[in-house]
């Protein structure tokens, strides 16, 4: 039997797309979550399907100092990590209450950062593995409209490219996923452009076959690439002035 | 950042499987209980929408219409009884792509896939064999509503008897369905053994119909322009699950198993009108050469025989812009020949050429407020047009004068009069509403058009 897929944010709709997709594949799947009761529908769901053995297990990306008991108690050792946590608090608020920006800086960064370093050592050790990291182009350039979020996945892709530079030797892949817009709980009511706009389905795709074919950093739909070279490519005194 | 209790609303446009009417809605697509619970002390008014096959406004409100497609899990499977239990948002689709292969069916299905288990439930759903098995609640074990207050109540023919069976067939009009939990067939293979009969008129098919009392899965289409003695001249097609010895040799190897069938899309809307008196003759006199030529007996793979237009993604944009509707009515074995008789006569009389036209004989009603009672149900489809409407008018005064009665799965037309001259039971279903608070939650556009 493979070694498992374990997906750390597995209540997301992200989460959720990107497990099906795995076991669809055969994987056997570990599902974390911080309510771990929420989980046991999707354990159901996904065994029924596919016929692969699910695990479900507790997990706060804020409860840095629980990560490395975490991965010890791990049924087993996974061969494909992947890092579905974020949260994106509200601009507004956040900047007058800034212990509501810390929080979102800690799940978007930190957390992620820590638990991905330690099962790191564990792959580099072991000399394979995969790890994969859900930033965001929002981390491209900090704009008025949610530099909260954006600052702390920028930390998160720097984290993410530092970390796959480190690994490149020792047969570990690190991918870094930026996604476009998503149809997501987190988009909810947002009025996103279509064209702009995957499905949580076709980042789990995107991501499937990155994995295969080894890739180190994916856009999702493929126009996310072009925009971000232009909006990182406008001159700091013009894009002072657009409201973006 | 707003709390995943409270989920955000949107504004869609929104329609039923007719695209007739059009509304725009504010949309929620809750994940959760919890967000179902906060939406309806928050005292909106709403209505739960699976995949909007209903042909009309059945799942539609303006105020609240709640998707319920992340409610899309399995829950279990008992492979010994053939239970399983599914979140309310999961479509038959799936559930066929994963059970057919594993050698089950479903025990009742309606004449499209792309329904959820939601949808089954609330419409009561019948399908070829009801004269012989029922409709989906004869399957159904158990469903967990969500009802007045938050309140979530497992409801089965033993345990919450009445808010059961008032759910079954209420039209979302109970509460929300999250769960249930429904029986499979054992299949042995993925084939239904079919008999292709014509008959000339409609008392020939109504005697064939008789005549395949103990026959599992039988339908009829008729040629609704055929005129005089012709009048009602169809197509029967009966069926059963093939076993594996019946099975040509190449099909017996792999007997679970079916060829994919081709999918066609229909990307455009065709332009009003497109769909004439002569588009439709055209249609019937192919459809009616094609069966003559396969008349008797063949093996069918079950995706063609229960979902024949399936195949055609997106078949409602053929009747263009504007839509269609159906028009479907049950009338009792008593008066149904002359009934039938005096439907298809006028439909004929005003050249409304239906485009499908669909006979079946139902057996007994089960649920308190389910559609199917003893007798034949005919329906109709016709592209959305002034004249239509009179049509529909006359066809439902026809149905009044031989006892018959409307089902709310496919209407968009009624008054809150024929309706309840149709049918007694609505009366009792508007008190228990207004008894049980449900009134206070849970309201469709079709709801509020028939003063349910
Ligand atoms: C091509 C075609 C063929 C059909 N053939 C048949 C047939 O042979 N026999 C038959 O009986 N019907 C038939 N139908 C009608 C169809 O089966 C019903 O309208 C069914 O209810 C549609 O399911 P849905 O999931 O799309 O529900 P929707 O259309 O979204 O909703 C239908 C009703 O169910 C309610 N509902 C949906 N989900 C829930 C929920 N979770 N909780 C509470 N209420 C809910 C809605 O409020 C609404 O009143 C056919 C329809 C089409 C388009
Ligand atoms: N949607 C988009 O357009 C978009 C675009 C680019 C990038 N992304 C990124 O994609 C990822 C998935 O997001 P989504 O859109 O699917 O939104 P989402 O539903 O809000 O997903 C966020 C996930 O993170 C989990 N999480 C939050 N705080 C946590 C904590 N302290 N401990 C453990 N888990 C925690 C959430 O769990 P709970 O269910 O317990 O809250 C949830 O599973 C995120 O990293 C997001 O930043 C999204």
């Amino acid at each position: 039997m493979r070694a498992p897929v374990l997906i750390l944010g597995a209540t997301s709709d992200m989460g959720r797309a990107i497990a099906q997709r795995f076991a669809a594949e055969g994987y056997p799947i570990q599902l974390a979550a911080r309510q771990v009761s929420r989980l046991e529908p999707d354990k159901a769901d996904l065994e029924i399907r596919y016929g692969v053995p699910v695990s479900v297990h507790e997990f706060d990306v804020l409860a840095v100092e629980t990560h490395a008991s975490f991965i010890q108690q791990l049924p087993e050792q996974p061969a494909i990590v992947i890092c579905v946590v974020g949260c994106m608090p509200d601009q507004k608020a956040c900047e007058q209450e800034l212990s509501l920006a810390l929080e979102g800086m800690r799940t978007n960064y930190e957390g992620p950062a820590v638990i991905l370093s330690l099962f790191a050592n564990v792959f580099e050790q072991r000399g394979f593995g995969t790890l994969v990291g859900i930033s965001s182009v929002a981390g491209e350039r900090g704009r008025a409209s949610n530099y909260f979020y954006g600052s702390a996945k920028a930390g998160f892709t720097a984290f993410l490219s530092g970390l796959r530079h480190r690994l490149a030797k020792s047969g570990v892949q690190v991918l870094t996923v930026l996604p476009g817009y998503v149809k997501t709980r987190m988009t909810e009511g947002m009025k996103l452009p279509s064209r702009l706009t995957a499905e949580p389905k076709e980042v789990a795709n995107a991501i499937f076959t990155a994995i295969e074919k080894k890739k180190n950093v994916i856009y999702v739909r493929p126009i996310w690439r072009w925009i971000m070279v232009l909006i990182r490519w406008i001159p700091e005194p013009l894009f002072k002035r657009l409201s973006l | 950042m707003s709390s995943p209790m409270t989920p955000r609303g949107s504004l869609k446009t929104l329609c039923g499987w007719g695209r007739y009417p059009v509304q725009t809605c504010h949309v929620y697509c809750p994940r959760s209980e919890s967000e179902i619970i906060q939406l309806l002390k928050s005292g909106l008014l709403l209505i739960a929408r699976g995949n909007g096959r209903a042909y009309g406004d059945s799942a539609l409100n303006r105020e609240a219409t709640l998707q319920m497609h992340h409610f899309n899990r399995l829950l279990g499977f008992n492979p010994r009884t053939g239970q399983l239990i599914a979140e309310a948002g999961v479509l038959l689709a799936e559930i066929l792509e994963i059970f057919v292969p594993r050698g089950w069916f479903p025990l009742i299905t309606p004449g499209t896939k792309f329904v959820t288990v939601g949808g089954m439930i609330a419409a009561d759903v019948h399908g070829k064999n009801h004269h012989k098995e029922g409709s989906f609640v004869h399957s159904l074990d158990w469903l967990d509503l969500l009802t007045s207050e938050g309140q979530i109540y497992r409801c089965s023919p033993s345990e919450n008897q009445d808010l059961f069976y008032w759910t079954v067939g209420g039209m979302g009009l109970t509460g929300v369905i999250l769960r249930a939990a429904f029986r499979l067939r054992p299949i042995k293979t993925a084939w239904i053994r079919q008999t292709t009969r014509i008959a000339k008129h409609l008392d020939e098919v109504i005697d064939l119909f008789e005549a395949a009392q103990d026959v599992t899965y039988s339908v009829a289409w008729i040629d609704c322009l055929a005129t005089g003695s012709r009048l009602g001249r169809s197509v029967l097609m009966l069926g059963e699950h093939a076993t594996r010895e019946e099975l040509p040799a190449k099909y017996r190897q792999r007997p679970l198993w079916t060829p994919r069938r081709r999918k066609i899309s229909i990307p455009v809307d065709f332009p009003n009108g497109a769909l004439n008196a002569l588009t439709v003759r055209a249609f019937n006199q192919l459809y009616f050469l094609n069966s003559q030529r396969k008349a008797g007996q063949s093996f069918v793979d079950w995706d063609t025989f229960f979902y024949p237009l399936d195949s055609l993604l997106g078949w409602n944009r053929i009747y263009g812009r504007r839509g269609f509707v159906q028009f479907q009515c049950v009338l009792p074995l008593s008066t149904a020949r002359e009934g039938l008789l005096a439907l298809l006569h006028c439909t004929s009389a005003a050249g409304a050429g239906s485009f499908l036209a669909v006979l079946k004989k139902l057996g007994d009603q089960q649920g308190y407020f389910s559609f199917p009672m003893a007798g034949y149900t005919l329906a109709l489809d016709f592209p959305m047009s002034q004249r239509t409407l009179k049509v529909l008018d006359q066809l439902e005064e026809i149905t009044l004068q031989y006892g018959g009665r409307f089902y709310l799965a496919k209407d968009s037309h009624l008054s809150p009069m024929r309706l309840r001259q149709s049918d007694a039971r609505v009366e009792t279903f508007v008190k228990v509403r207004n008894a049980q608070q449900w009134t206070v939650n849970f309201a469709s556009e079709q709801s509020k058009r028939l003063c349910l």
